[in-house]
């Protein structure tokens, strides 16, 4: 009988009655396929892998992540709440012990969403594996985190929320921003002033084959996750970079996923896009799954594949063998790039305009963090949108010293109601979030 | 009148129904080696003194298969499996004459890679030479396209007694439970086919001309006829006998935990406004999973029999069984005799029981009926727990769409149903010890042959139709049939219900009363490039296990009468 090598945890939540409309990429048959060639496969029967039921998320679970505007409501749906649930409950399999890896096989995505939501973007409401991530953090002893990020559009939600985290390692794949949504993503976005270098970003030209992405696995990210050494190493398993991918322009197959998944080694896998239903998808996570449960998988092939589709152009290996030093230079300099932006400041700004694609809305976004060398540094957030009007978030991190958790509440008091619909509060060591709000006799 | 008649791993209980009520019962002991002769005798017994033609219907529930393949005392089987990319189907090997071929169909049943007729043909060849009679073919989503099996089939027409097609053994997804299920099919064929045949004969000869029906895992009931092609359905009916047997004492607006407890197991299953649930994926048999259906059931190793003693101060209850109580002259101390020492069981050797509980007593430093007391409260607390635990377990089970994961039911029973030998006994200390409304089923003793008497004859249909392609299939059913692009839901549930009507018609079902009912219907958009394309459509429908309709005067006497007049026939 068929034995997992490794005991395996599985969230399969396909979300069959969801869609952001009738004939979105995001819609109810997208798992369908890989629901059939899962149970086809029979492997849910394979002694050694577990499917577990998901728990929907709460409110605090969501507020320890995200600002959301007006409120998580108004931003998100059951079925935003049940995915990221799947994640959830997949990390607390893997971190009681009940199984070694875990995958997440869930529907809506979520590594668009940013820190302030007030709509969707890129098919993401809120961050899925954000709200795991601080959800174990705050439950069991996990510090430091790593998260790969190898769907083909860069995890900008991502690498938003964990910009000023120092015990957070984003690492992202992806297609080039140049020739593709959002846009980003580029090898100089390296992470905030305290926690500079912990981003990493690795565009990739169009066209990217197996070799490629392996080749950037073996080079780049396996070496910096030796350095970082994370307590947890989460991989966001997007699968848009496969060759018949109707949205991107990559040459990725499902061997590839399946080598990548068994380099990566990740704890846990959460799928994020990919929208190639019947040609990919089916193979692709039978091949991951297999991988993760330490199966073999080197019968698992795409009925269209041909060795050919994966195939890349030299000029593109040429490129990523000049991009890995030049990435891995970045990780090592990166104590001394980030003290050279601190240097002489109190305060760090940026001013930013975010496009939610999705909803269709318009955000600006004006940024303050406080520089500190002893933790992640109060954050405030000046935000305001067309449809939600103007509010102000301030971010205390989870190990927030002494004068960080000073100047974040004396910003959130001095937050006027006058000027800010609302003003929030994230107090990460407590665990709370607080609001005041306008009120009409105001 | 009805005949019901179930084969257990001691004794053999046959049962003769009419509209009174029950009209006997008699208990024959089980002979392993030789089931024809005790399910012979048990009917001879049953019937005796009774016009053959005043028979109505004879139903029969036996562990023929079901000890065969556990004992691996089956002929072999040549497997013919097809599996295309995925999973080496190497994994799924069952026996030497097993055979990975080329050829591969994909999710949506189309062609990818064809069958090779030669390589067919030579494995026919070797297969024959070998002396193999019973082949299995399989493919991966043979459900969605027979194709492949078919033209594997025709390949092989004539070279062997039998050939199982994966497609018919079930339209559930699961290439290696079809590969199983199979492959016990081809095994069990000739000893299925030998064994009912010789009874179907030897009940002409005593001119009693109704065809036999045999029970089946669900709960359910097909003709012997029928039951030539799925012989793996007849597997492992006991349980779901004893559960049938509880429906009809069953409250009907309510959820109910049944607990059969027997000697060495106790089983367990729960009932929903008087239906059983039904297990959605397929049963385990030895070593096999299998796409077979059954009731949703679940068993511990903790009887009136078990193994009671003291290890490291605690008491260990179970899960064997070295023989009976102590009072019945057994080698070990048992729940049944903590219920002697009480004082609550007559008919055994009281003093015996005392004696093995004596040991017992002096290891947990008190008195023997103290020792008795908490032994039992114990087997009957573990019972419960196990139940708890087998709740939980269905409420878990995951949900693929966001309306079930909020709105999903969650299964809590009120009301517990007990049968098997020492049902009154454990009934009162699960009233004790819970807060469950706790009954005893009438007729507890023989429950199982009248719940095989009066199951009524199920079965299911699963259709699949794609829009795009322009075609809806059930394989199981043989079907397959051009659709237009307007093909809708509805139409295809109306379909699947043709269908299930005609398959339960021919399994012997009562045309009156079909209980149909819509298991799964889903229906999906197929969006290419921005534009819906067609529809996929999955539709499950089922004749629900149940019992059997038009017999409730029967059912209240039955309920009404007095425990007891069952007839051990020795010998
Ligand atoms: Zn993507
Ligand atoms: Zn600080």
């Amino acid at each position: 009988m068929l034995k997992a090598k490794y005991k395996t945890g599985l969230v399969f939540f396909p979300a069959f009655d969801w869609a952001i409309d009738p004939t979105h990429p995001e819609r109810e048959e997208r798992l369908l396929y890989t629901q059939d060639q899962v149970f086809e496969e029979g492997l849910f029967d394979v002694d050694g892998i577990l499917e577990f039921k998901p728990d929907l998320v709460n409110l605090k679970d969501v507020q320890r992540v995200h600002f959301c505007i007006p409120d998580v409501w108004s931003v998100t749906t059951e079925s935003h709440l049940i995915s990221a649930g799947g994640a959830k409950t997949i990390g607390m399999a893997v971190l009681d012990k009940k199984v070694e890896r875990g995958f997440a096989l869930v529907r809506p995505p979520g590594h668009h969403a940013m820190r302030v939501v007030h709509g969707a973007r890129g098919f993401c409401n809120i961050n899925i594996e954000a709200i795991m991530i601080e959800f174990l953090r705050r439950v069991y002893p996990v510090n430091r985190v790593a998260v790969v990020d190898t769907d083909c559009h860069h995890g900008d939600g991502t690498q938003d929320i964990y910009w000023h985290d120092p015990d957070t390692l984003f690492i992202s794949l992806h297609q080039d921003g140049r020739t593709l949504y959002p846009g980003t993503g580029f090898t100089r976005e390296q992470g905030g002033p305290n926690a500079f270098g912990t981003t990493v970003n690795i565009p990739l030209p169009p066209y990217t084959g197996d070799e490629g992405f392996l080749r950037v696995i073996e080079n780049i990210v396996l070496p910096i996750l030796e350095d970082f050494k994370p307590d947890l190493i989460v991989n966001s398993a997007g699968q848009d970079n496969h060759f018949s991918d109707p949205l991107t322009n990559m040459n990725f197959s499902a061997q590839g996923y399946g080598k990548l998944t068994e380099m990566l080694k990740p704890d846990i896998a959460v799928l994020e896009g990919g929208y190639s239903i019947e040609g990919a998808l089916p193979y692709m996570n039978v091949g991951i799954i297999l991988a993760m449960a330490g199966i073999d998988y080197s019968k698992v092939r795409e009925p269209d594949y041909t060795p050919e589709r994966t195939r890349q152009k030299p000029g593109i290996t040429a490129y990523i063998d000049e991009l890995c030093p030049q990435v891995l230079d970045n990780w090592r300099k990166k104590e001394s790039l980030g003290r050279d932006l601190c240097r002489g400041k109190e305060f760090i700004e940026r001013r930013r305009t975010i496009f939610y694609d999705t909803d269709n809305i318009m955000e600006e976004q004006h940024e303050t963090i406080r520089v500190c060398t002893r933790c992640g540094g109060a954050l405030r957030i000046d935000t305001r949108s067309s449809a939600r009007g103007r509010v102000l978030a301030v971010n205390i991190p989870r190990k927030a010293c002494d004068s960080c958790k000073e100047t974040g509440y004396r910003w959130y008091e001095e937050g006027a109601r006058d000027t800010f619909g609302s003003v929030l509060l994230q107090d990460r060591p407590r665990d709370t979030y607080l609001a005041k709000k306008k009120t009409g006799a105001d | 009148m009805i005949i019901g008649l179930d084969v257990g791993g001691t004794h053999t209980d046959v049962v003769l129904l009419g509209s009174p009520g029950l009209l006997n019962a008699v208990k024959v002991h089980t002979d392993a080696a030789n089931l024809f002769d005790t399910v012979l005798k048990g009917l001879d017994a049953v019937m005796k003194g009774i016009d053959p033609s005043e028979i109505e219907r004879i139903v029969l529930s036996t562990t023929l298969t079901t000890n065969a393949v556990i004992q691996s005392k089956v002929p072999e089987v040549g497997l013919i499996v097809s599996g295309g990319p995925g999973i080496d189907p190497e994994f799924f090997r069952i026996g030497s004459h097993y055979y990975p071929v080329s050829g591969s169909i994909d999710h949506r049943g189309r062609e990818v890679d064809p069958i090779q007729a030669d390589e067919i043909l030579r494995i026919s060849k070797k297969m024959r030479q070998e002396g193999i009679l019973n082949v299995g073919v399989v493919s991966k989503f043979s459900v969605r396209n027979p194709a492949h099996e078919l033209e594997i089939f025709s390949l092989m027409k004539g070279s062997f007694d039998s050939v199982f097609l994966g497609h018919r053994v079930s339209g559930g997804l699961s290439f290696p439970r079809r590969i199983a299920t199979t492959y016990l099919n081809a095994a069990v064929y000739p000893l299925h086919r030998d064994f009912f045949s010789a009874v179907e004969k030897s009940l002409r000869q005593k001119g009693l001309n109704v065809p036999i029906r045999i029970l089946k895992a669900d709960g359910g009931n097909m003709s012997f006829g029928a039951s030539i092609d799925f012989p793996m359905q007849t597997i492992l009916s006991g349980p779901a006998a004893s559960i049938m047997g509880a429906i009809a004492f069953a409250p009907r607006d309510s959820e109910t935990l049944v607990l059969d407890v027997g000697g060495t197991t106790t089983d367990m299953a729960v009932l929903i406004n008087g239906a059983p649930l039904v297990n959605p994926v397929g049963i385990n048999v030895g070593p096999y999973q299998t796409l077979v259906r059954s009731l949703e059931t679940h068993s511990i190793g903790m009887g009136g029999d078990s193994e009671v003693r003291v290890e490291n101060g605690e008491i260990r209850i179970g899960p064997e069984r070295k023989g009976p109580a102590m009072a019945y002259d057994g080698p070990v101390p048992t729940p049944t005799d903590a219920l002697f020492v009480l004082g609550k069981n007559t008919g055994g050797d009281r003093e015996k029981s005392a004696r093995g509980f004596e040991p017992i007593a002096g290891a947990l430093g008190m008195s023997v009926e103290g020792a008795a007391k908490k032994v039992f409260d114990l087997a009957s607390g573990t019972i419960l727990l196990a139940a708890g635990e087998m709740i939980r377990r269905i409420n878990a089970k995951p949900v693929y769409t966001v309306h079930e994961m909020l709105e999903g039911h969650q299964v809590r029973p009120g009301t517990v149903l007990v049968l098997g030998g020492p049902a009154v006994q454990f009934a009162e200390c699960f009233r004790e010890i819970s807060d469950f409304e706790v009954s005893v089923v009438p007729r507890w003793a023989v429950a199982n042959a009248i719940g095989a008497g009066l199951a009524r004859t199920t079965s299911e249909v699963v259709l699949f139709a794609d829009t795009e392609r322009g075609m809806a299939v059930s394989p199981g059913e043989n079907y397959r049939e051009n659709i237009s692009r307007n093909f809708s839901k509805k139409d295809a549930v109306e379909l699947a219900c043709s269908l299930l009507r005609e398959k339960a018609l021919k399994r012997g079902a009562n045309p009156d009363y079909l209980e149909m009912e819509v298991v799964e219907d889903l229906e999906f958009n197929m969006v290419r490039n921005f534009s819906t394309t067609g529809k996929n459509i999955r539709v499950k429908v089922q004749v629900k296990p149940g019992l059997i309709r038009g017999h409730q005067t029967m059912l209240a006497n039955l309920a009404a009468t007095e425990q007891g007049g069952v007839h051990h026939v020795k010998g």
